[in-house]
C-alpha cells in the first residue's frame, strides 16, 4: 500500500488541461441560460444526477467525469446524493413513462434557482427512443431544460464543456 | 437426466431455425420440460413471448448441442406457467403478460412486472393491444413480525446509477426481506425492434445496455447471421473478439474500483478508473468510439483495425500488465477491505446453479459456465483461456473472479493482435433477404454474463420479432437473496459486487 500511495506522490498527476470552449461548442450546446441565476450561483454548482429510463451509456461517461483525467471537482462542480443539495439537474434517457413521475419529482424537491442539463441524445431528443409507447422523448417534454449536451454517449470532455458552459458568463 | 433430443423427439421440429433446433411442443410436453427444469436436468435460458405463442430456450447438461428452443402455440392467450414449478420464470413470465396478455396458467404470482400503468395502453406487444384499466397500487410481499420496519429506497439513488425501486425489511440493521421493484427504464425495446430493417435494429440492440454495447450487438448480429446463413469474414470475427474483450475489461475496471470505494477504500476506484479510462481511449483510438458503439453490425465490423491500433493496443497491455497487479496485491492484502468484501453477500450455488446465474455470479458461486467455452463460438474455440470458478459466493469471491478474468482478457486480447488474420472485415447483408421468414439465435458472453439474442426476420428482410435476454433476468433474484440478513449499510456493496443491468433487464 506504501508503495501504491509513495508513487502516486512521485508521478505527474494524470489530469489534463479544461478543454476550451470554442464558437462551435457554445453553439452547439443550445441553452436558454438565465444569466441573473447563473450570476446568483457563481462558480460552484452541485450536480444531482438522474437517469430517466438511459440505457446506462450516458451513465458510464457520466462517472468518468469523477477519474483522474477530468477531475469534475477541480471546477468546483460535484455530484450530491439528493435533489435537496442541488443547484443543477443532469438528466439522461429518453424519460421512459415509468421515470416521468420520479423525473418530476426530483425537480420539484430540488431548490430554486436552479438548471436542468440534458445529457445525451436520448434525453436532448428522445434519440432512438422517441416514438416508443414507453417513452416521452425529450427531457424538456417533461420538465424545462437549460443546457443540452448531444451525443450518444456524450464522451467525458463533450460533459466537461457543457457543464463548464453553465459556469461561463453570457455574453 | 432427460436429453434435449429425447424432449425435440416429443414435439414438430420447426424449420429455418438456426443454429439449434426450435421444437413445437404440446401443453402436456411443456408441463414436462417445466418439471425437468424444476429437477435441475435443464437450465432456463429464456422464456419469451409473441401474440400467440411462448418460446423458451434450456440449455442440457453436458451434450452438444446444448441448446434447444421449445414453442407451445396459445391462441386463446394461455399457456401453463413454468414459473409456478421454477421460479426463475416467474418474472418473465410476468413480462410476457404485461408485455403479450399471454396468460401463465398456474402462476401465483399476478402483480404485472414492467407495466407500472403508465403507458396510455395495455399490452403493448399484443395484437391488438389493450385498452388500459384501472391502476392498482403495486403490492409487496407481505412482511409480518415484530420490531421489522421499512425502507424503501429508489427509483431515484444516491449516486450515479440506473433507477430501480428497493423495499428493505428491517429488524434493527439486518435485512430480512429485500423485494425489487424493476421496469423503470422500460423503454419499448422490443416494440421498436419488431418492423426495424436490420441497420436500425442493430443500433437498438446496442442500446439495450450500453456497458455492454459489443456484446448485444454482437449477439444480435450473429443471430441474423445464423438466420441468413451468412459467413462472417475471419478477420471480423476476431476484431469482434477483440472489442468485447476490451468491453469486458473495461467493465471490470469500473466494478473492482466501484465495489472497493463503496467498501469506503476510495484508491482502488482511483486507480481502477485510471485503467478504464485507458481501455475506453484506447478503444475510441482504434475503433472510433470509447464504447465501441455500432462496430459490430450484422455482416462484420464496420471499422478496420489499422497497424497504429494494433501498437496502440500493444501499449495498453504493457501498461495494464504493469498497473493492475500491484492493485490487486493491494487489494488482497487490505485487511480492513476484505473484512467488508469476505463472507458479504453471500450466494449459494444451489441457487446460482437453478437460477442459472451467469457471468462473475454464477462463477462466484460455483457455476462453471461460460458461453465463450461452453459454446464455443469462433474465435474462443481456438483461443486458449481459462474460466475462473470459485464456491464462496460472497462479493470478495465476485471481485476475484473479475480480476481473474481481466487476467485472461489480457492474454485473450494478446492472442488475438498475435493471429489477427487478413482480409474483408465485412459482407453485404441487405442484398441476401430471405425469400421466407428465417430465425436466428445467439448466446454470447458479455461481461456480465450470457446475452440471448433470438429473432424472426421477415420476407421483406425486415425483423419481425426480436427478443434480447439479458444475464440480468436470472442474477437480479439472486441479489434478493444475497442481501438477506446483512446489514442494510452492506447493500451498496452486495449490489455493485452483482452489478445488474437495469436498462438490459427492463428493456
Ligand atoms: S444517448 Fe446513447 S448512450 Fe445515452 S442513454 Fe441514449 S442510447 Fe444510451
Amino acid at each position: 500500500m506504501r508503495k501504491t500511495f509513495l508513487e502516486g506522490l512521485l508521478h505527474r498527476p494524470l489530469t489534463e488541461a479544461p478543454p476550451v470552449l470554442d464558437a462551435a461548442d457554445l453553439a452547439a450546446l443550445a441553452t436558454e441560460l438565465d444569466a441573473v441565476a447563473q450570476r446568483r450561483l457563481g462558480h460552484s454548482l452541485s450536480i444531482r444526477e438522474v437517469d430517466a429510463g438511459s440505457c446506462n451509456g450516458c451513465e458510464l461517461e457520466v462517472n468518468a467525469l469523477g477519474n483522474a483525467f477530468y477531475d469534475l471537482e477541480r471546477f468546483g462542480l460535484r455530484f450530491v446524493a439528493s435533489p435537496r443539495h442541488a443547484d443543477v439537474l443532469l438528466v439522461t434517457g429518453p424519460v421512459t413513462k415509468n421515470m416521468r413521475e420520479a423525473l418530476r419529482r426530483t425537480w420539484v424537491a430540488t431548490p430554486g434557482p436552479k438548471w436542468v442539463v440534458a445529457a445525451g441524445d436520448c434525453a436532448v431528443d428522445g434519440g432512438m427512443f422517441a416514438d416508443s409507447y414507453a417513452c416521452i422523448g425529450a427531457v424538456s417534454e417533461a420538465i424545462p431544460v437549460d443546457l443540452r449536451i448531444p451525443g450518444c454517449p456524450p464522451s467525458p470532455t463533450q460533459l466537461l464543456k457543457g457543464l463548464l458552459r453553465l459556469l461561463t458568463p453570457a455574453r | 437426466m432427460v436429453t434435449l433430443s429425447e424432449l425435440q423427439a416429443l414435439g414438430q421440429p420447426v424449420s429455418a431455425h438456426r443454429p439449434w433446433p426450435r421444437t413445437l411442443l404440446t401443453a402436456p410436453t411443456w408441463r414436462h420440460v417445466a418439471d425437468r427444469l424444476a429437477a435441475g436436468e435443464l437450465t432456463l435460458l429464456g422464456l419469451w413471448g409473441e401474440p400467440a405463442t411462448m418460446h423458451m430456450a434450456v440449455l442440457g447438461a453436458g451434450e452438444r448441442p446444448a441448446v434447444a428452443v421449445f414453442s407451445i402455440d396459445c391462441p386463446d392467450g394461455r399457456f401453463p406457467s413454468i414459473g409456478q414449478v421454477h421460479a426463475p420464470a416467474i418474472r418473465l413470465e410476468r413480462a410476457a403478460r404485461d408485455l403479450f396478455g399471454l396468460d401463465p396458467v398456474g402462476l401465483s404470482d399476478a402483480r404485472p412486472w414492467l407495466d407500472h400503468g403508465a403507458w396510455g395502453i395495455a399490452r403493448p406487444l399484443a395484437s391488438p393491444p389493450g385498452e388500459v384499466g384501472q391502476a392498482r397500487p403495486y403490492e409487496f410481499l407481505p412482511v409480518e413480525g415484530d420490531d421489522l420496519h421499512e425502507i424503501p429506497v429508489g427509483p431515484v439513488h444516491a449516486g450515479i446509477i440506473e433507477p430501480g425501486h428497493f423495499r428493505f425489511t428491517a429488524d434493527g440493521e439486518t435485512v430480512v426481506r429485500l423485494e425489487a421493484r424493476l421496469g423503470y427504464t422500460h423503454k419499448g425495446q422490443e416494440a421498436l425492434l419488431r418492423g426495424a430493417d436490420l441497420d436500425r435494429a442493430a443500433k437498438l440492440a446496442g442500446r439495450v445496455s450500453g456497458d455492454s454495447t459489443v456484446a448485444y450487438a454482437l449477439a444480435f448480429a450473429r443471430a441474423v447471421e445464423a438466420a441468413l446463413e451468412i459467413e462472417v469474414p475471419a478477420r471480423a470475427v476476431w476484431l469482434r473478439a477483440l472489442m468485447a474483450e476490451l468491453e469486458r475489461i473495461a467493465n471490470h475496471f469500473g466494478d473492482i474500483g466501484g465495489v472497493c470505494n463503496d467498501a469506503a477504500f476510495s484508491i482502488m476506484l482511483a486507480h481502477c478508473g485510471i485503467l478504464r479510462e485507458r481501455v475506453l481511449r484506447a478503444a475510441a483510438g482504434c475503433f472510433g468510439h470509447r464504447l465501441m458503439m455500432d462496430r459490430i453490425v450484422p455482416g462484420g465490423v464496420a471499422t478496420d483495425l489499422d497497424a497504429d491500433g494494433v501498437a496502440l493496443l500493444r501499449a495498453l497491455l504493457k501498461e495494464l500488465r504493469l498497473r493492475f497487479p500491484p492493485l490487486v496485491a493491494l487489494y488482497d492484502n487490505t485487511a480492513s477491505l476484505q473484512d467488508r468484501t469476505a463472507s458479504t453477500g453471500i450466494v449459494h450455488p444451489d441457487l446460482a446453479r437453478r437460477f442459472g446465474a451467469g457471468g462473475h455470479v454464477g462463477r462466484a458461486s460455483g457455476r462453471d459456465f461460460d458461453a465463450r467455452r461452453n459454446l464455443g463460438y469462433p474465435p474462443y474455440d481456438t483461443l486458449s483461456f481459462e474460466v475462473p470458478v470459485l464456491n464462496e459466493g460472497d462479493v470478495n469471491a465476485r471481485v476475484w473472479i473479475r480480476i481473474r478474468e481481466i487476467e485472461q482478457s489480457l492474454g485473450l486480447i494478446e492472442q488475438i493482435l498475435d493471429r489477427l488474420p487478413d482480409g474483408p472485415v465485412c459482407v453485404a447483408v441487405a442484398e441476401r433477404g430471405a425469400e421466407e421468414p428465417r430465425e436466428g439465435i445467439a448466446i454470447v458472453e458479455a461481461f456480465r454474463g450470457d446475452v440471448l439474442a433470438w429473432l424472426r426476420i421477415g420476407a421483406d428482410g425486415r425483423i419481425a420479432r426480436c427478443h434480447l435476454r439479458d444475464a440480468s433476468w436470472f442474477q437480479w433474484p439472486l441479489v434478493e437473496a444475497a442481501v438477506e440478513g446483512n446489514i442494510v449499510a452492506d447493500f451498496p456493496l452486495c449490489n455493485k459486487s452483482f452489478n445488474c443491468s437495469y436498462s438490459g433487464h427492463d428493456l
